[in-house]
């Protein structure tokens, strides 16, 4: 039931967005002039790149492809990528209205990526940090396998190398096509964190929009230090399933980043452009 | 003296209504006391239990849901009450409440002190309302954890029994941070000093099911059901139509048997003819001395062991291409 209940919202959400998103990505190359999702402000391509995919009039986060997460965050020619060439496997022979296999084929060829995240070494401002950046445009950034595989690698790497361990989540939640072997990766990226823990290296946490369901319960709410960018949606359960099992409105600014924060759930809500600084402000205090 | 016949109560059951009437029948004629039935009765009986062996050995995945999922199927207090001896329930996580859909304790298996654990669906309308239909909120998982700890504390096994559709999904739950709660019980149990076994009983329902699932040794009953999601959720999502749950049932694996090969698991435990709701006493021997089992072997293993026992086991779940 958990996951069904983000997964499914996730589902409802991509549907509604759907229009907006292709619109984002419709006009920024093809015309200079991108409208804000959210306020529908009229923004001048370069502008809206050059404040970090933010809306400069009601800071509407516009969603990032991991590579340009990167080159936001780490410093110039830092990024090492470890275990690039992972991919997911069919191994249920899993087909709904198509099969596993050709939506992981799709997937690549859509969105240029191997799976739902990147990991690597890199530095930020001079740390030395373990790298994790998921990537909503790969299947929703669900997490199968593959996302299980690369995060348990990505802090084993950290432990070998000593250093700090800091993973971006954006995900719609467990990767339903690989059924129970998805749900293990909650156990394997969990376990693994246990272990970082115990060695003493820190892990921080940052949550952007949305981060749900298999993901929200494991790894991405277990940092030392969890923060979140504005107004993501960040739950469990999605806010239409809640709707239905409890057939009530329900609050305002329900399951995002600032009620959340009230809520005692998140360190901090952090805009894109003070996240490099933000952590860089927590690398050094690690550190020093 | 008639015995009060169980009838069957499942829809693939059906088969088996008019055996069932029959063997009303002739009980009715023996009680009237003019003819001897016994050995039509002793007959009939037999044909019952042949017709049900033969269900049961080949239930299809959506068959087995409707058998994990029903409201007889015995709860995790049945089986404490039957598997272990000074069952003492403790309550409340000592933070904000004491959730009901989760039920936690202290008990004596075997001569030996363990603590208890599952989630605790009701076998009425009412119980299930009481109970959230097993469905534990943060406060739940937190309870859980609370016990462990006092597990480890002094240096007594766990055994948790997994019986849930999922984690409860409402404004509270989130409020107090379901995820949180959640992900932090993964990432204790994988560190648990003390040995810990799971059993998934009936309803392996996503992280819900996981959040006290993560044993040394993880157990799971014949006809009991273990998924990321709901079929009835994955067929809405997925299949457009939360009417095609059973092939969605099939396209997951969601058995005991699927599980196993998977590597999920590393049991099967039996369960009596036509399923533990037929004999929740004989189903409770099978699984008590299955627990035993796989128990022992865990005893004499450190601290450090059995971490890196549970470690190597999650570390190595999943498939992909290098």
């Amino acid at each position: 039931m958990a996951s069904t209940l983000s997964i499914h919202d996730w589902f409802n959400r991509k549907q509604e967005q759907k229009s907006a998103y292709s619109r984002e990505r419709l006009d920024i190359p093809g015309n200079v002039w991108v409208k804000c999702f959210k306020c529908g402000q009229a923004i001048y391509a370069k502008d809206l790149e050059e404040n970090s995919k933010v809306c400069p009039k009601c800071q509407y986060h516009f969603k990032l492809t991991s590579a340009e997460r990167i080159r936001q965050l780490a410093d110039k020619e830092s990024f090492k990528e470890i275990d690039p060439n992972l991919t997911s496997k069919n191994f249920l022979n899993f087909t709904d209205s198509k099969s596993y296999t050709a939506r992981i084929e799709d997937s690549i060829l859509k969105s240029g990526l191997k799976d739902a995240i990147k990991t690597g070494l890199a530095k930020i401002n001079g740390y030395d940090v373990a790298l994790g950046i998921m990537d909503f445009s790969f299947m929703g950034g669900s997490m199968g396998s593959v996302v299980g595989e690369k995060i348990a690698r990505l802090i084993e790497t950290a432990i070998e190398h000593k250093y700090p361990v800091i993973i971006f989540s954006t995900s719609g939640g467990a990767r339903m096509q690989e059924s129970i072997m998805s749900l293990m990766q909650m156990a394997k990226t969990s376990a693994v964190l246990g272990r970082l823990r115990e060695t003493g290296l820190p892990y921080i946490s940052v949550l952007t929009d949305p981060t749900t369901g298999g993901v929200s319960a494991s790894f991405a709410m277990l940092g030392d230090v969890n923060i979140a960018e504005p107004n993501a949606l960040i739950c469990f359960a999605g806010p239409r399933v809640i709707e239905q099992t409890i057939r009530q409105k329900l609050p305002a600014g329900f399951q995002r980043s600032e009620y959340l924060l009230e809520h005692g759930m998140l360190d901090i809500v952090v805009d894109r452009n003070l996240m490099k600084e933000t952590l860089t402000k927590l690398l050094k205090f690690f550190k020093n | 003296m008639t015995q009060k016949i169980k009838r069957p109560l499942l829809a693939f059951e059906k088969p088996l209504v008019e055996l069932y009437e029959k063997l009303e029948k002739l009980q009715e004629m023996s009680d009237s006391g003019k003819f001897d039935m016994t050995e039509e009765i002793k007959h009939m009986e037999k044909r019952i239990e042949a017709v049900r062996q033969q269900l049961y050995t080949s239930l299809n995945p959506s068959q087995v849901v409707q058998v994990a999922r029903f409201i007889q199927r015995p709860t995790a207090l049945d089986y404490f009450g039957l598997m272990f001896d000074d069952f003492v329930e403790l309550h409340g996580d000592r933070n904000f409440g004491d959730d009901p859909a989760m039920v936690t304790g202290i008990a004596t298996l075997d001569g030996r002190s363990v603590i208890v654990m599952g989630q605790q669906k009701g076998h009425s309308t009412k119980e299930n309302l009481a109970r959230n239909f097993g469905t534990a909120h943060p406060e739940g998982y937190r309870k859980a954890l609370r016990l462990m700890r006092l597990a480890e504390r002094y240096n007594k096994p766990i055994i948790s029994l997994v019986d849930t559709p999922g984690a409860y999904p409402g404004i509270g739950a989130e409020e107090r941070g379901q995820a949180e709660a959640i992900a932090k019980n993964l990432r204790e149990m994988a560190e648990l000093t003390v040995p810990f076994i799971s059993v998934i009983t009936g309803e392996g329902g996503s992280g819900g099911a996981l959040g006290i699932g993560m044993g040394n040794k993880v157990l799971m009953l014949e006809f009991a059901i273990y998924s990321v999601i709901s079929p009835e959720g994955c067929a809405s999502i997925l299949f457009r139509d939360a009417k095609r749950a059973n092939e969605a049932a099939v396209a997951m694996k969601i058995t005991a048997k699927d599980m196993l090969e998977l590597g999920i698991i590393d049991e099967i435990v039996k369960e009596p003819l036509g399923a533990a709701h037929q004999d929740p006493k004989l189903a409770a021997k099978y699984l008590k001395s299955a627990i035993i089992k796989n128990l022992n072997p865990l005893l004499s293993l450190t601290a450090r062991e059995l971490i890196a026992d549970r470690y190597n086991k999650y570390r190595k779940m999943g498939i992909f291409n290098e």
